[in-house]
């Protein structure tokens, strides 16, 4: 089967919105978030909004691992650009991000003359490390469950060279501790999560569990096709009309029950939950990943000491954070599409090419 | 010891006049250039003339389907091609790097010969400079190029509601392709860059009739040029997503790096708004053309949404497609 384009096609979508129809007739307005960046591209790229009948929401969660990054650490980060020593290295998305100051980001920094390299990989970061001695490299690690893996394999192998200039700045983010918090704020209104395909492969569909569990709401993983879109809304629907939350695996040619158990034990051995900061959602204990003592000499944080607690600056009137928490829509932002656009972006949802503002403008529906 | 290029080359001495008697010269076999003046001498038709320019950093030069050389010829021309011309002159300026291979100059002054050979125009102008190690980075060319005009009065302004759209051929291969070359996709494939002269293709499809206005989706991809079309205007193109062609190892290559094709720049392609009568011809004659075998009717012009560029998905969805912001990909022409 091809399935970049099985997938796309339409002859199966009309049966799933007639079903998707006569469910939201019963059940009355249904509101489901989806936690992942790369859902919400795919929801807005296929159109999918405009066909959902009247009554279903779908709400962008903190699923852009750019996004819930508070302007603190982006602020940090910029400083240490400064120092002539570092060669910053960093995934593109992250380079326009600004920090509290208004315009300042890590791609003015480069021009500036401020080292900075767009890598698509950590290994490449490792590779500037041994090719540059007498520089600090440091790789900005950002994302969820989905990158860790790969951030873990470099510093196993830094540590195995004994590459000293090389070190890791963990802005890694774990999703269930996010997920609970957001849950169990009293601003919370969802009746069901689109669970991340990504971040499952490596954590396993089990990760999600706890949803229904414990609070009672329906999760399906999903994949990244807009067959699999459709299908995973319907059986959350289904669920919600049912009244029987449970979760369910959409995406079972990639997704196991137990994961990937090798991405999960580098994490394991190389990474601790440790407290981080979220744009929108705070604090939230264990929810980052902190490179073990055993790191520590490849740990950016603690050879450059990363002040705790300087993270909670938000950059004025932008309502990013309310956006990731699933309380605004990106429309309702006073910001939106006037002072904020994707070419000259105040918050980092415009910023990412998978944040929720930036896909709603780009992919503005009709 | 192989041969590199050392800022004597760049001098305007002895090194400088070796590398165009025995490099520059003989490749392009123009009598103006062989000349050695400071200007060329062109005839006149008394026709207006169409002058466009170009300059060409793409990295790495080299990459499946072409290189620096041909790029920079296919450019220039495309342009003037775009414009209604019919290109016959075209001007070369080169900015090397210290240590530049000679061996690699060679061919991509090969490639320059080749390609404007094939495309019709003679290289009949010229300069060499050469910069300090790290100043540059490999090579940097600038070509621009005058042409004869053909097709006079090609404009936004002479769209009309009802026009058809036509692409002639894969949409995105050329920024796929270098991305490719850099190593920056983690496979290999089928994925050669379109680059290619469009003479014949925009000559096969003028005489078709019934255009209003061509373009080469360069940077940007089909998507904003599309968006210039219409920007301001009080019309706006519906797109048919599963119209549009992309070649499988485009998409494949842009899916798995979350880019869209539609954005990809091409360099060999053109598209055509044209009046419906003509819809029929011209998307024959492009499709009788070497290079646009692969054309299509990608969509039309209509009123619905005024200075918006509307795509009708696969899944029976519609959004709008803006403009590029920011740069997708540096330095990919």
């Amino acid at each position: 089967m091809r399935f970049d384009t099985e997938f796309r096609r339409p002859q199966n979508a009309e049966r799933a919105l007639a079903a998707l129809r006569e469910l939201v007739r019963e059940t009355g307005p249904i509101r489901l978030m989806e936690i992942c960046g790369t859902h919400t591209m795919a929801i807005a790229k296929a159109g999918l909004r405009a066909l959902l009948p009247e009554g279903l929401e779908l709400i962008s969660g903190p699923g852009c691992p750019v996004c819930v990054t508070p302007a603190g650490a982006i602020d940090w980060i910029l400083r240490l650009s400064e120092r002539p020593d570092v060669i910053l290295a960093s995934y593109g998305d992250l380079l326009r991000v600004p920090g509290s100051v208004r315009g300042d980001s890590l791609l003015r920094r480069r021009s500036l003359g401020a080292q900075v390299r767009t890598v698509y990989s950590p290994v490449e970061a490792l590779a500037l490390a041994a090719e540059h001695p007498d520089r600090e490299v440091v790789f900005l690690g950002v994302g969820f469950e989905t990158t860790a893996p790969g951030t873990a394999a470099c510093l196993l192998e830094a540590r195995e060279r004994g590459l000293r200039n090389f070190s890791v700045l963990s802005l890694l983010k774990r999703t269930e501790p996010a997920l609970r918090a957001l849950v169990e704020a009293p601003d919370f209104a969802v009746d069901g999560f689109l669970c991340p395909g990504h971040v499952a492969a490596v954590t396993g569909a089990q990760a999600f569990a706890f949803l229904p569990r414990e609070y009672r709401l329906p999760a399906v993983v999903a994949g990244f096709e807009p067959g699999d879109l459709l299908c995973a809304i319907c059986r959350l629907a289904d669920m919600v009309r049912r009244g029987e939350p449970a979760l369910e695996n959409e995406y079972t040619r990639v997704v196991t029950q137990e994961g990937n158990p090798a991405a999960l034990a580098a994490i394991g051995c190389v990474f601790t939950p440790a407290a981080a900061v979220w744009r929108g959602l705070g604090e939230i204990p264990e929810s980052g990943l902190a490179p073990g003592d055993a790191f520590s000499p490849w740990d950016a944080a603690k050879k450059f000491s990363f002040p705790a607690g300087s993270s909670a600056v938000e950059t004025p009137g932008c309502r990013c954070g309310a956006v990731i928490r699933g309380v605004a829509r990106p429309a309702e932002c006073p910001l939106f599409g006037s002072v904020c656009t994707p070419a000259d972006p105040v918050g980092p949802c415009m910023v990412s090419g998978e944040g929720a503002c930036a896909a709603a403008y780009r992919y503005r529906n009709l | 010891m192989e041969e590199r290029i050392t800022l004597d080359y760049g001098s305007g001495g002895l090194r400088t006049a070796e590398l165009i008697d025995r490099l520059l010269v003989p490749a392009f076999r123009s009598e103006p250039l062989a000349a050695l003046g400071d200007g060329a001498v062109l005839e006149n038709r008394s026709a207006p003339l169409v002058f466009s320019t170009d300059s060409f950093v793409v990295t790495p030069w080299r990459f499946p389907g072409g290189d620096i050389g041909k790029l920079a010829v296919c450019g220039t021309v495309n342009d003037v091609c775009m414009a209604g011309g019919e290109p016959r002159y075209l001007s070369l300026s080169l900015v090397i790097e210290e240590g530049f291979l000679l061996r690699d100059l060679e061919e991509i002054v090969r490639s320059i010969a080749r390609e404007a050979e094939r495309a019709g125009v003679s290289v009949v102008t010229g300069d060499t400079k050469v910069v300090e190690r790290g100043k540059g980075d490999g090579i940097y060319l600038n070509t621009s190029g005058i042409g004869f005009l053909r097709a006079p009065g090609l404009s936004r302004a002479a769209i009309r509601p009802g026009d058809a759209v036509l692409l002639s051929g894969s949409a995105g291969c050329h920024g796929a392709a270098v991305l490719m070359a850099r190593g920056e996709l983690p496979c290999e494939g089928e994925l050669l860059s379109d680059c290619r002269p469009l003479h014949e293709l925009s000559a096969a499809v003028l005489a078709a009739g019934g255009v209003r206005i061509l373009r080469d989706p360069t940077r940007g991809g089909v998507a904003t040029t599309l968006n210039e079309f219409v920007e301001g205007s009080g019309l706006c193109i519906e797109l048919e997503e599963d119209a549009v062609p992309i070649d499988a190892p485009v998409a494949a290559a842009c899916d798995l790096l979350g880019l869209d094709p539609l954005y990809s720049a091409c360099e060999g392609r053109l598209l055509a708004i044209v009046d419906p009568a003509h819809a029929e011809a011209a998307l024959e004659a492009l499709r009788r053309t070497e290079g646009g075998e692969g054309a299509a009717v990608i969509g039309r012009v209509t009123q619905s949404r005024p200075g918006c560029v509307v795509l009708r998905t696969a899944l029976g969805g519609a959004r709008i497609l803006g403009k590029l912001t920011g740069a997708q990909l540096p330095r990919i022409c």
